[in-house]
């Protein structure tokens, strides 16, 4: 299968001579979510600022579906790839949800029918039905950043891109964006997450591709690269907490990273037969 | 010296327009040289209380304020922000909205000069400041080619400096890769060194159960707990219940307890719940 996401020996250097990415080789299919890992000022935001054509290769070729970032306008990239920014103040600005909702669409000079009916299931899917007339900056951060989503939801682009969404959130709010995220999934499109929340990366148990000072120095499952210590530490990273309890305990299997606590009580449950001993009150 | 560093008594706060308080009836206190923990969902009003502490709220964020908040024993009402400074440093989530400044002994100089801090004293504590921070060597840097971490280590720097006997940091590490959060934890541990006191604002809950002595709950402007770390976050049926969680090894710890009947001790910690769960084993 082609391909949705081509990236071919994409470097990019900014104007002041700093090579922010470096020969970047990246296919993302049809399908996938993909959480992309690394330090602050690594080159991830560099990296997919490309897939909309915000930034251009200086050297190599970024496709997306047919297209070729390089002779493509950023707003017909923009229907194919969505952005919702890490911090929602920055993309959510009129004055009230229905009209953020729309404004996408709108934008794309969609139909006023075809808008409709694209912000009616945005609504839905969000159930937003009771927020519509409030202004976007009477919500909380939480509320806020899902009113962004949903306006992103409408235009509904096939990849969603979404840089730290879990960034200042409480536990409800992270739990919350790990069910968009999934339902994202579920309706088609491919994620790509930008983020330092490794439980999050663990609870979703997705690809993960780890860059380190502008290269790609990781592309694999999760549980793979999170029990690659070389590559963790060259990237500043620290798995889970649940993973590295796990990595500790002689008696679970040596083969296996486990990256929420759920997975080692399926795992127990499994093996109960033979681990009833396991802390059998003697 | 008075006996405590900060007394909250009878604290109900409510803002300008709005009929419920965003603090109801708070009482705490935390002894000198103590790190205090402050968790609690999205809007229960934890920035607010922290603002409270160096007289922000009432005296420059309106509303109105009955109880009392004493600072090492003096009225913070009776005092005003300026003053207040001396005592309680604020460091913010954003180090950037905190950075005003050339190069980085400038940056620190600054907040010392509102302050009327002589020449020569000065010297001796942007040396000091950066000791503490781990930033040695970066003086003569711009502030902005720092690293976020780095960043936000120059802005705790910049109030130590200030020689207050408090800090309180309101979500410092939320815009941090792992590292840099580690190094704001770092400093946040050092501060008892110094024999000062300190309050963290953050959702990351492994590192606070690592790092605070003390955990204060709360949850639409109340307090729902006030106890040591390991108390707070070994309760873990009272957080799910405030829609919080423990860290990732308690939750695991209190799991296995109640799915395999077993009466195992929840820890807080890595190192410690390892210890549990494999002499549990043998």
């Amino acid at each position: 299968m082609e391909p949705y996401i081509s990236v071919k020996n994409v470097s990019h250097v900014y104007p002041g001579g700093v090579t922010a990415i470096k020969d970047i080789n990246l296919d993302i299919h049809e399908g996938e979510i993909v959480a992309i890992l690394g330090s602050n000022g690594s080159g991830k935001t560099t990296l997919v600022k490309h897939f909309n054509g915000l930034l251009k290769p200086t050297t190599g070729e970024v496709k997306i579906g047919d297209l070729n970032t390089r002779k493509e306008r950023i707003s017909k990239l923009s229907s194919h790839v969505g952005y919702v920014f890490q911090n929602p103040n920055h993309q959510t600005f009129l004055p009230s949800v229905r009209q953020e909702l729309a404004y996408g669409c709108k934008n794309l000079k969609m139909s006023e029918e075809e808008t409709d009916t694209r912000v009616q299931r945005a609504i839905e899917l969000f159930q937003l039905h009771d927020r519509l007339d409030d202004n976007p900056f009477d919500l909380n951060s939480s509320q806020r950043k899902e009113v962004a989503m949903a306006s992103i939801m409408a235009v509904s682009p096939k990849v969603i891109v979404l840089d730290e969404p879990t960034t200042g959130q409480d536990h409800k709010g992270c739990k919350r964006v790990l069910e968009l995220v999934k339902m994202f999934k579920e309706e088609g499109h491919i994620v790509v997450l930008i983020t330092h929340d490794m439980h999050l990366i663990g609870e979703l148990n997705c690809r993960t591709v780890v860059m380190n000072q502008s290269e790609k120095i990781a592309d694999d499952h999760a549980s793979v690269v999170f029990s690659d210590k070389n590559i963790m530490a060259e990237a500043g990273l620290q798995p889970p907490q649940i993973t590295h309890f796990a990595n500790e305990i002689s008696h679970f299997d040596p083969n296996r990273t486990y990256l929420t606590v759920e997975s080692i009580l399926e795992w127990m449950e499994a093996n109960q037969e033979e681990d009833v001993k396991v802390g059998t009150r003697s | 010296m008075a006996k405590k560093a900060i007394e909250v008594s009878n604290l109900t706060f409510t803002y300008p327009d709005e009929e419920a308080p965003v603090l109801k009836d708070v009482n705490f206190s935390v002894n000198h040289g103590e790190i205090l923990g402050i968790i609690g969902p999205t809007g229960a009003g934890k920035s607010t209380l922290a603002m409270c502490v160096n007289g922000l709220v009432p005296q420059v964020i309106n509303g109105e304020m009955e109880g009392t908040v004493r600072v090492n024993g003096e009225d913070v009402s009776e005092s005003n922000v300026a003053k207040m400074s001396e005592q309680v440093g604020f460091v913010f989530q954003e180090p950037e909205n905190q950075l005003s400044q050339m190069t980085i002994e400038e940056e620190i100089a600054f907040g010392m000069g509102n302050l009327g801090v002589p020449r020569d004293e000065m010297l001796i504590r942007i040396k000091d400041a950066l000791e503490q921070v781990g930033l040695v060597g970066f003086e003569k840097r711009s502030p902005l080619a720092l690293s976020g971490g780095q960043q936000q280590r120059l802005a705790i720097a910049s109030v130590l400096a200030m020689r207050p006997t408090i800090m309180i940091m309101d979500e410092p590490t939320s815009m941090l890769d792992p590292k840099g959060k580690n190094e704001v934890y770092d400093v946040l541990k050092n501060l008892k060194e110094y024999g000062m006191t300190g309050i963290i604002i953050d959702h990351e809950v492994e590192r606070i159960a690592a790092y605070c002595d003390k955990v204060l709950v709360l949850s639409e402007g109340e307090i729902r707990m006030f106890a040591p770390s390991e108390e707070v976050f070994t309760n873990v049926e009272m957080l799910h219940d405030l829609t919080l969680h423990a860290p990732q090894v308690t939750e695991f710890l209190a799991r296995y307890n109640q799915q395999f009947g077993q009466k195992l001790k929840l820890s807080t910690t890595v190192e410690e719940s390892i210890e549990v769960f494999e002499s549990a084993y043998k």
